[in-house]
């Protein structure tokens, strides 16, 4: 192990972290994989702290992954959803922030649908701040959990070749994903319809196709993305019928794939549009496994921050 | 200041190993639901060591498993640098076993009582025991080895350095006075 010491304050997202960062992360999420799997799971590592989880968007595996991480890891902790907080009285982030400081919590847990709402939290708060997902820009967990997912299948990230296929526009955990496997040395393609395509996506150091049978042929890894049903009356594309009969994966267009690949979703899926039943329930599906690796991702995020001090860093908000 | 001290040779440190497992043995009357649990880092070579020793004795290899007690640690919300966190490994169900935690020293206590929280998160040991190479005094917390290498009387501002040959250039142990330092 090398001597490198975690010193931030905020998980952000993976485009401010450096390659060891993510690496320590990984790392050290291995440590807690076991611990989900013994008779009492439950260590007392954040014993007397205080995890605040602010989910302004809806969220299920998410919300439920980090409130269990925090449980099994010790720390007390406060559930605030959009719908039953007093935003939706007219309290601006920034009071619901002084607030969270004046309970005297240690670490907040945000989700919300504005990019940046975790970065400007963390500039008003002496707790630390892991963002579970802002807008259109990054949801670093999720790409974390992805990649323990990929060490744990194929061994290495470093020259792996991952294609993210469907609405790359709209997806906040592809962005992720691109900053943490860019920095750690894989091989990214990004497909979908060019409407879900960002502009200029190429300069992130992916490679970019419409067609599916060039992001499927020699891929180790497919990560599939939900196709955002709520966001289908801007037509992106014609139907969903028609996305499906160009982009979705099913035994039909596996067959062109590598004999090991892994696909991977992060859920919710869409059966039937995206991905088939049968690929879903079929061998080369990981998607549970990522479920549970990313209680242990997360509980290794929980940890790193909870030893930090509040003034060791303040420029990464 | 004074010199280094060295309080164990190799010879020395190899002779109370294999007293220490020869006293494991006479006190469980042979391997029977006996296991080794070493404390990470270099409790897992001392207790390794034992193993091979209890199976020239008994020709038997009793069970080892690691121990990592990080995330029990009682200082870890203090002022510090966060310590790594590393693998448990636990081959065997404690419930019901004899169970060995090995410790290169042992001086405060704390560790040890880390050690027992989790290994009682891991089942209901029949019992619990000690074995340390070196017992440098000074506890903070009512625990006790049952098996001791070496009892060495230290003041507080010196420091017991347990080199073991997996980790360190040579098997010995240390004394080093830190006051003039």
């Amino acid at each position: 192990m090398s001597a490198f010491q975690w010193t931030r304050k905020n998980l952000l997202g993976l485009r401010q972290l450096e390659r060891v960062e993510i690496e320590h992360i990984l790392e050290t999420a291995k440590s807690f994989r076991d611990i989900s799997l013994r008779s009492v799971k439950k260590v007392p590592a954040l014993r007397g702290k205080t995890v605040a989880n602010l989910f302004f968007e809806p969220s299920t595996r998410t919300r439920i992954s980090f409130e269990l991480a925090e449980k099994r890891l010790s720390a007390d902790t406060i559930q605030i959803s959009g719908s039953t907080s007093s935003m939706v009285k007219g309290e601006t982030l920034k009071d619901t922030c002084r607030n969270i400081e004046a309970l005297k919590v240690d670490i907040v847990v945000i989700r919300h649908s504005s990019s940046g709402a975790p970065h400007r939290m963390a500039r008003h708060l002496n707790a630390s701040v892991i963002n579970a997902g802002d807008g259109l820009n990054e949801h670093p967990t999720q790409a974390l959990l992805d990649m323990f997912t990929m060490m744990e299948k194929k061994g290495r990230i470093e020259g792996l070749r991952v294609s993210f296929i469907g609405d790359i526009l709209h997806s906040r955990v592809a962005r992720s994903n691109i900053w943490g496997l860019t920095k750690l040395g894989a091989k990214v393609t990004v497909c979908g319809p060019r409407t879900l395509i960002p502009a200029e996506i190429e300069e992130l150091g992916v490679r970019v196709t419409t067609r599916l049978e060039e992001a499927v042929e020699d891929a180790d890894v497919l990560n599939l993305l939900r196709i955002q049903l709520e966001r289908q009356n801007q037509a992106f594309f014609p139907s969903i019928r028609e996305y499906a009969t160009a982009y979705q994966i099913n035994t039909a267009i596996l067959k062109k794939a590598r004999p090991d690949v892994v696909i991977m979703h992060p859920g919710p899926v869409n059966r039937g549009i995206e991905i088939t039943s049968d690929v879903v329930e079929g061998p080369y599906a990981v998607i549970l496994d990522q479920v549970t690796y990313g209680l242990a991702v997360r509980m290794a995020v929980l940890f790193l921050l909870s030893g930090t001090l509040p003034e060791t860093e303040k420029e990464d908000a | 200041m004074t010199p280094d001290k060295k309080i164990l040779t190799s010879d020395e440190m190899k002779r109370a190993l294999t007293r220490i497992a020869h006293e494991i043995l006479e006190r469980n009357l042979g391997t029977e639901n006996l296991v080794l649990v070493g404390i990470r880092t270099r409790g897992v070579p001392l207790a390794q060591r034992i193993q091979k020793e209890i199976q020239k004795i008994e020709g038997r290899e009793v069970p080892l498993g690691l121990l990592d007690i990080t995330l029990y640690r009682d200082d870890l919300g203090e002022i510090g640098p966060l310590p790594r966190v590393g693998e448990t490994k636990l081959p065997f169900d404690p419930t019901g076993k004899i169970i060995v935690l090995t410790d290169d020293v042992l001086y405060t206590g704390r560790t040890i009582r880390a050690a027992l929280d989790a290994m009682i998160d891991f089942g209901r040991p029949k019992a619990i025991q000690l074995a340390v190479l070196i017992d440098r005094g000074h506890r903070e917390l009512p625990i006790k080895a049952d098996y001791v290498g070496k009892n060495i009387p230290t003041s507080k501002k010196e420091q017991v350095m347990v080199h073991l040959i997996e980790s360190d250039a040579a098997d010995e142990v240390i004394v080093r006075d830190r006051s003039g330092r």
